[in-house]
């Protein structure tokens, strides 16, 4: 007797529904470089992101749990990613988009945060400047194992134990 | 216009405050004294056959680690441009370093308005007379001048909260006659 032939399955609570979070993850693209017309690449036909089940673009964090921050992100922004951040909804995770995102990029200057990770807790970096495609991609697989296997997974970081600045 | 009759007719007018003038790449560069700069701006702008009626960009320089250089430590350039008559100059000016002051050109030309505001900004040269002069680029909780070359360039300064920038809103729904 196959699966069809089944009235009901039984599994953990915890198990179907990271299941359920790891195939729709919504996206909230805060691009202010390069890296985020990358991720319209991504999100367009070619390398589509709707194979992974994340394709559904949001605009407001309110609707979305995953904050792809794509690009390099200044003192003067930093308040403004923090209410962002906060303003999403739990259970919400973060991927750091590209070098500048990560760690500042080449900007070693008085006026670009060195990494977001200053501001608010990662989950996923990508590397590159900007990243391919397929990097973004292996992210969103990386984010995927995450949220299915959270006790195998560090949670979401700051770059110290405590965040650098409280807003 | 030729730059010798352009010049010409600055010296005319302004004889006591030029200091000297030279061809920089086949273009008229003007130096003169710093206070006299609001005026020979406006006369070069008004006078119908130099009609100077574009401000192409407004630059400031910190000569602290220039080689060989003696005079004062901020200079000031204005890029002056004629659309009707095509042809353009260039104003040099020097302030110093206790008093990095200049009269503003705000009320002439519309975009020194924010070219000055980015100079104070980044340089610290004070424009006197301007409508608003605050910050532009960096934030409001920002201390120092960071384009001087005694700031040290890695020196970050993290903003607590964003600016409510209430202060030009107000101005321009005044202008578009919201209250």
């Amino acid at each position: 007797m196959g699966i069809d032939g089944l009235p009901f399955l039984t599994t953990r609570r915890d198990a179907v529904l990271a299941w359920g979070r790891k195939n729709s993850l919504w996206p909230m693209p805060f691009g202010t470089a390069c890296c985020a017309i990358e991720f319209m690449g991504v999100a367009a036909s070619v390398f589509d992101i709707a194979r992974f089940g994340a394709e559904l673009v949001r605009f407001s964090p309110r609707q979305a749990d995953l904050l792809l921050v794509a690009g390099t992100i200044t003192f003067k922004q930093g308040p403004i990613l923090k209410q962002i951040y906060e303003q999403m909804c739990d259970p919400k995770w973060v991927v750091s988009m590209g070098a500048c995102a990560s760690s500042g990029g080449f900007y070693n200057n008085y006026c670009t945060v060195q990494g977001i990770d200053q501001i608010i807790p990662v989950d996923v970096y990508i590397s590159g400047c900007p990243p391919r495609p397929e990097a973004i991609l292996e992210a969103i697989l990386k984010l995927q194992y995450k949220i299915e296997n959270p006790q195998k997974t560090p949670a979401a970081q700051f770059m110290a134990k405590e965040p650098r600045f409280d807003f | 216009m030729e730059s010798a009759i352009i010049f010409k007719k600055l010296r005319e007018k302004f004889s006591k405050a030029i200091k000297g003038s030279q061809d920089r790449f086949g273009q008229l560069e003007i130096q003169l004294k710093a206070e006299t700069v609001a005026g020979a701006v406006a006369f070069l702008r008004d006078d119908p056959e130099l009609s100077f009626d574009m401000l192409v960009d407004l630059v400031s320089i910190d000569y602290s680690e220039y080689p060989g250089w003696t005079g004062d430590r901020f200079g000031v350039v204005y890029l002056l441009k004629s659309l009707t008559r095509g042809h353009r100059a260039q104003l040099k000016t020097t302030v110093l370093e206790e008093k990095p002051e200049i009269p503003t050109l705000s009320g002439l030309y519309a975009n020194a308005n924010w070219l000055e505001r980015e100079a104070f900004d980044q340089m610290g040269i004070r424009f006197t007379g301007h409508p608003n002069l605050k910050r532009i680029l960096n934030h409001h909780e920002f201390v120092g001048h960071p384009l001087r070359k005694d700031y040290p360039i890695t020196r970050r300064q993290p903003l607590s909260v964003s600016e409510s920038l209430m202060d030009e809103m107000a101005v321009r729904l005044e202008e578009k006659g919201w209250e």
